[in-house]
């Protein structure tokens, strides 16, 4: 480890898809810094490679995807060689994962408080059931589930959206995790089930201590409770740095667009901004920047070699050659 | 805005009800529902997953039966009419889809989605003519002509939404429904659509039902808004009034809960409403948001409240605006 107030490294990370077609870079050289007792965000649009790079942390990547290269240190210990049984023993208990939709997360045929039970009993083999069913329900009410002992031998279908969400935190969080990674825990809710599920993640932060990395698309959840914020596009991180340093002084022409498109309640104006163009073809990047084809400021230089992120503030950093030239 | 408003379309006391299957069971998914839309406005109807904002929007362009009440085009009355009676109506009122994956066939190509209207309504004389009309509506809405010939799944999510609102307004419609047309692509595309339903709102002087659960969108394309809560209407007011100052507390609530794209506008204080939405099989006594609401009294849990007037909006509220926001 660089640093031991990190929890988590990734170094040059690189994970693809091995398709007919081609090699297809999802995540392509991404380094990434999770520092205890922090919140962490990756933000992007659909297709960035967001998820992909969650999913390499905990070797849950399906075929043809698989990790290419680089490395994943978590307390120093490298997980992308390190072994399946070795892997298993850490993924679900110190770092454990929630995903975007509960209802597919969940066993449709299992009670939920059998489910979270089961997480439990896999990493403490040696504990007994009533014990097991105590913590569950203990769990439960920390997360604020209404009558957790009837909610216990609830199925999911009988949960509303919110309450599966508190559910499956609940499993996360029960093995009291060093790392939580949440991949767009609340794009499937409601605003004020949104509101209620974000408090509770900070709420459940502050308590324990750990480290949360949060993965999105929405630009709101990152401001209302990240500490650092990652920007990734088509695989690469464009831009990273502290919250209110990256938001205060926007460096990257994606960010700066990304953040202009944004409706705001009370300042909309008479037009949204919009960036042009869409996504490119992962197949078929351009040879320099990978949003010159959308970028407003491109030059010659950007569309023939790749920018390196260059430090554009204290703790900030941007990967392009013309940060800092007007604001958007 | 213009003094004298024309009523497009309107509901009196408009009621859907579904069946569950179980014997006197019944979903009350849009509840005894009066409002007007006005000619060239946009109407935004807003509210949580399941509060009725889809199948109101659905019954009242009757592409589902009402359960009770009526429904008014142009004054006349549009649920009293046979199938047969309604069908020169339908060019009138179009609709435009929240998954843009899933409402374009996968096996025609563009040309024939975008043409099917046409066909249907018999409004061109020659296939040239149509394929002509067809180009200038996908010109229209910024989807490259040379294109005509391709296949949805050959189109990223923001192109395919462009075809779903060319084939929306191929009919010159006067009122299209715009069932969460933005809420399944990224920002940055979901601008882009957002720009073009202004623009072609101007040039083909459409009215719009926009219906949609992102409050900061609607704060962006609505010229009134309609907050629904379990198929009732909590509050209607023009959009700036109703966003400077709530009636209804649940509308306080909504507003409050979105988070700012602005580290600086964090707020861990501030209140959040508890709870989730009852269920619409058996709804509550008196006013239905009474479980959630921490102003309710006694008689929000006895007597449900009545959609009352104040100026140019409506709120349904025991003490509407009477709340400390």
């Amino acid at each position: 480890m660089e640093n031991q107030n990190n929890i988590l490294e990734i170094r040059n990370q690189r994970s693809c898809f091995f398709t007919e077609k081609g090699v297809v870079p999802a995540v392509d050289g991404v380094s990434l810094d999770i520092p205890r007792g922090k919140i962490v965000g990756l933000v992007g649009e659909s297709g960035c490679g967001k998820s992909m790079t969650a999913r390499s942390i905990m070797g849950l990547l399906r075929y043809p995807g698989r990790v290419a290269g680089g490395s994943i240190l978590f307390e120093d210990q490298e997980l992308t060689t390190c072994g399946e049984k070795q892997l298993r023993a850490i993924c679900g208990k110190d770092i454990s994962m929630i995903f975007q939709e509960p209802m597919t997360s969940l066993n449709p045929a299992l009670k939920v408080g059998r489910q979270v039970r089961e997480t439990l009993l896999a990493h403490n083999p040696s504990m007994n059931r009533e014990e097991a069913k105590r913590r569950v329900i203990e769990m439960f009410t920390q997360v604020a589930i209404p009558e957790p002992e009837r909610r216990y031998n609830c199925y999911p279908h009988e949960l509303s959206g919110g309450m599966r969400q508190r559910v499956m935190i609940a499993m996360a969080m029960i093995g009291s995790p060093k790392l939580l990674i949440a991949d767009e825990p609340t794009t499937a809710l409601d605003v004020t089930i949104e509101a209620q599920i974000l408090r509770l993640m900070k709420q459940l932060q502050e308590q324990t201590g750990m480290s949360i990395l949060i993965i999105t698309h929405n630009m709101g959840v990152v401001a209302e409770i990240c500490d650092y914020v990652y920007v990734m596009y088509a695989g690469q991180i464009m831009e990273q740095g502290e919250t209110f340093q990256l938001f205060d002084h926007t460096a990257h022409p994606y960010t700066q667009g990304l953040l202009a498109s944004i409706p705001r309640l009370g300042k909309n104006p008479e037009r949204l901004h919009a960036i042009g163009g869409v996504v490119p073809n992962l197949l078929h990047l351009p040879k320099g920047c990978s949003f010159c084809t959308r970028c407003e400021r491109a030059t010659d230089a950007c569309w023939e070699q790749r920018a390196e992120l260059q430090p554009v503030g204290a703790e900030h950093y941007a990967r392009c050659f013309h940060c800092g030239e007007g604001t958007a | 805005m213009n003094e004298e408003k024309q009523i497009l379309i309107e509901s009196r006391n408009l009621t859907k009800e579904f069946d569950t299957g179980k014997k006197g069971v019944k979903v009350h998914a849009v509840n005894d529902v009066t409002l007007q839309i006005y000619k060239g406005e946009t109407l935004a109807l807003v509210g949580e997953s399941g509060c009725g904002k889809s199948t109101l929007g659905r019954t009242l362009i009757r592409m589902l039966p009402a359960t009770a009440g009526q429904v008014y085009f142009h004054g006349q009355e549009i649920t009293a009419l046979t199938d047969k009676e309604f069908r020169p109506l339908r060019p009138k009122m179009q609709m435009v889809f929240q998954d843009p994956y899933a409402s374009l066939d996968p096996r025609m190509t563009v040309r024939d989605i975008v043409a099917e209207p046409l066909n249907t309504y018999k409004v061109c004389k020659s296939r040239q003519e149509t394929t002509q009309r067809v180009s200038e509506l996908l010109e229209a809405v910024g989807v490259p002509v040379e294109f005509l010939g391709r296949y949805p799944h050959q189109f990223s999510g923001g192109q395919r939404q462009r075809i779903g609102i060319a084939r929306a307004i191929a009919l010159r419609p006067e009122l299209i429904v715009c069932d969460e047309p933005v809420s399944a692509l990224d920002v940055s595309v979901q601008s882009q659509v957002l720009n073009l339903l202004k623009d072609l709102q101007k040039e083909y002087a459409l009215t719009y039902l926009f219906i949609g659960h992102d409050l900061s969108v609607i704060d962006f394309i609505a010229d009134r808004v309609c907050v629904l809560f379990l198929g009732q209407v909590c509050e209607l007011a023009p959009r700036k009034e109703l966003f400077e100052k709530p009636l209804h507390p649940y509308t306080s609530f909504l507003l409050d809960a979105i988070p700012h794209a602005d580290p600086h506008l964090r707020n861990s204080s501030r209140k959040l409403l508890t709870g989730e939405i009852p269920s619409p099989l058996a709804l509550p006594s008196g006013c239905s948001f009474h479980t959630r609401c921490p102003y309710a009294t006694e008689e929000c849990r006895t007597t449900k409240p009545e959609l009352k007037t104040y100026g140019d909006r409506q709120c349904a509220c025991h003490h509407a605006g009477d709340f400390s926001a």
